[in-house]
């Protein structure tokens, strides 16, 4: 565990990858004060962990490596449970926070019984619940869709993306690449205990360049090959029928003005050159490309 | 999340107010977890048979040829019905007693830290020695209520069966029945006091490990090692400050003067081991790692 800076702007939603082993949770952890780092000092909010939990995690709402709840106690006792151990909450509130709570997670009809008789999805939604328990500056959710449905999964989605909405910011562990790529606006690579990189999303799969594909008739090729490799653009290759091409921004930002060919002249110019032009694609990287290309497509378990 | 690197500095808030009362709403919500769990329940209820069964025993064979046998108290049990009561704590003190503590004190973080809700309790968060004072109360609380279930049930089956009449003491002498239920009383009171290093080790243990099976036989354990040593000749040097050696000072209190010094000894050596590991406890739960 080395150096790692997670830049999380306030309001944003920042996905936390990495692959298995490489210190996502062993981070939070340090994040939270559950574990001390064997050398250096963890912050929080600005606040050096663990000492200064007192006052920083009443804004913070986690939701730590799965649901964990007292199993003979009902949804809705666990949480008066929890709260009974915030020195800061407010008893008098607590019904009605949570009601909230279970309402927002849509546990309100399950509140009831009793957590060893839950669904693991319901598991999962009690401890949203419980990180939504009060108003939070901060939300630490790591894998918070594990054991969740389809549906349940467009409901934390939706979920935190309305709560960011409200302001508070998000810290998403995941490694459901598909999912940081749809709910976060922040993205942060780690592997083998080290931040490989950060950044908004967009830059960070802007920032390997962008290929065009262009589709011509098969006797069109190695005219469209030739006008295409003229117009600036590099790497210039014919497979499977078509031509393919890398425009390479310069330095990391979004946006085509960064390009060093816009390929709208690429467009125009095969039309000029009067060819029949079938299909012309701008590929972005996923970010599932970057992940794999930073982390390797090995299937050990990082050291 | 270093403070240099933040981008747009965070609006500082007011450090949250501590309410009032906040801790003794953390205590309540252990109490009722503690005493609400259906297997500690069934541990009083368990507790509360022994004198029960015992009662009834005496009951049907005080005619027979056995009448007025038994080691301890049990002898005297027909003629009073008080005696049941201590009869049944004698009965109980070698190992049923240590047992139920010894789950329920070892039970109280380790359980916690198997069932992952340590966690989510730290990051609440309460304060490590705030959780840990909660938890020995729980603890205390339910050790307390182990020796009232047996006393309570005691007293009651006793006075059913056999009724309630003037105390004969050790020596001979008797006593109203006033003193002599004052002197049950004394000796329920003493005998919850000698648990009291009991559920300090095992809460000790607790903080060790996240198996809480574990912790409870550690407990059990060192409650039976130390009723063993106490029978070995060869040791005599150390009985005294054994764990066990004074629990059944509470005879004490059936001596027409009961000696101050004998008792205060047996609640010093008490004190002694709460405070060790009760300290030990603390050192470990308020520095250790929890990755469970």
């Amino acid at each position: 565990m080395d150096g790692i800076g997670l830049e999380v702007p306030q309001g944003a939603v920042y996905g936390f990858l990495g692959p298995n082993g490489s210190g996502k949770t062993t981070t939070i952890r340090m994040l939270l004060g559950l574990v001390r780092p064997t050398a250096g000092a963890a912050w929080l909010l600005g606040e050096p962990m663990p000492d200064a939990a007192p006052q920083v995690l009443p804004r913070v709402g986690a939701l730590v490596e799965g649901p964990a709840f007292q199993p003979y106690l009902s949804g809705r006792a666990n949480l008066v449970r929890l709260d009974a151990h915030d020195v800061t909450s407010d008893p008098r509130t607590l019904r009605r926070r949570a009601d909230d709570a279970l309402e927002r997670v849509g546990l309100a009809a399950a509140a009831a019984k009793p957590y060893r008789q839950y669904s693991l999805g319901m598991k999962q939604r009690l401890g949203l619940a419980a990180a939504l328990l009060r108003p939070r500056d901060l939300l630490v959710l790591d894998e918070p869709t594990n054991g969740l449905d389809p549906q349940g999964t467009r409901e934390v989605r939706h979920l935190v993306r309305e709560l960011a909405d409200t302001g508070a910011t998000v810290l998403l562990s995941s490694h459901l690449l598909a999912e940081i790529e749809q709910v976060c606006t922040h993205v942060g690579i780690m592997s083998r205990g080290r931040l490989l990189v950060q950044g908004p999303r967009d830059e960070l799969a802007a920032a390997d360049g962008v290929e065009i594909v262009v589709t011509v008739p098969a006797d069109q090729l190695a005219a469209a090959a030739g006008v295409v490799a003229r117009s600036g653009l590099g790497d210039v290759q014919v497979v499977d029928g078509r031509v393919r091409a890398r425009s390479d921004t310069v330095g990391p930002s979004s946006g085509d003005a960064a390009l060093e060919v816009p390929p709208g002249r690429v467009s125009a110019a095969l039309v000029h050159a009067g060819l029949d032009l079938l299909g012309f694609e701008v590929r972005r990287p996923t970010l599932e490309q970057v992940f794999v290309q930073l982390t390797g497509e090995g299937f050990d378990v990082a050291r | 999340m270093s403070p240099a690197d933040s981008h747009a500095p965070l609006p500082a808030p007011a450090e949250p107010a501590r309410r009032r009362g906040a801790f003794a709403r953390t205590v309540r919500a252990e109490l009722r977890l503690v005493l609400g769990r259906r297997r500690n329940v069934v541990l009083l209820i368990g507790l509360a048979l022994v004198p029960l069964l015992l009662g009834v025993v005496l009951y049907v064979t005080q005619s027979g040829a056995f009448a007025g046998q038994g080691p301890g108290f049990i002898g005297r049990v027909t003629g009073n019905g008080l005696f049941l009561v201590i009869a049944s704590l004698f009965l109980c003190l070698p190992f049923l007693l240590p047992l139920c503590i010894g789950i329920a004190s070892g039970d109280a973080i380790a359980g916690e830290a198997s069932a992952g809700t340590l966690r989510y309790l730290l990051v609440v968060p309460v304060g490590r020695g705030r959780l840990l004072v909660s938890k020995a109360i729980g603890a205390l609380v339910f050790a307390a209520c182990a020796v009232l279930a047996v006393a309570l049930t005691g007293l009651v089956a006793g006075a059913a069966l056999f009724g309630v009449g003037d105390v004969t003491l050790l020596s001979g002498t008797t006593v109203s029945v006033g003193d002599g239920l004052l002197r049950v009383a004394a000796v329920v009171v003493y005998v919850g006091l000698s648990m009291t290093g009991l559920v300090a080790v095992g809460l000790f243990f607790s903080t060790l490990t996240e198996v809480p099976v574990g912790a409870m036989a550690a407990t059990v354990v060192v409650a039976i090692v130390s009723g063993v040593l106490d029978q070995l000749p060869q040791l005599s040097a150390i009985h005294g400050g054994l764990l066990t050696h004074h629990w059944l000072d509470f005879a004490e209190f059936l001596r027409l003067e009961p000696d101050p010094g004998v008792l205060v000894q047996g609640l010093a050596v008490q004190a002694a081991w709460l405070l060790v590991f009760g300290s030990l406890a603390w050192a470990r739960f308020t520095t250790a790692d929890v990755s469970s």
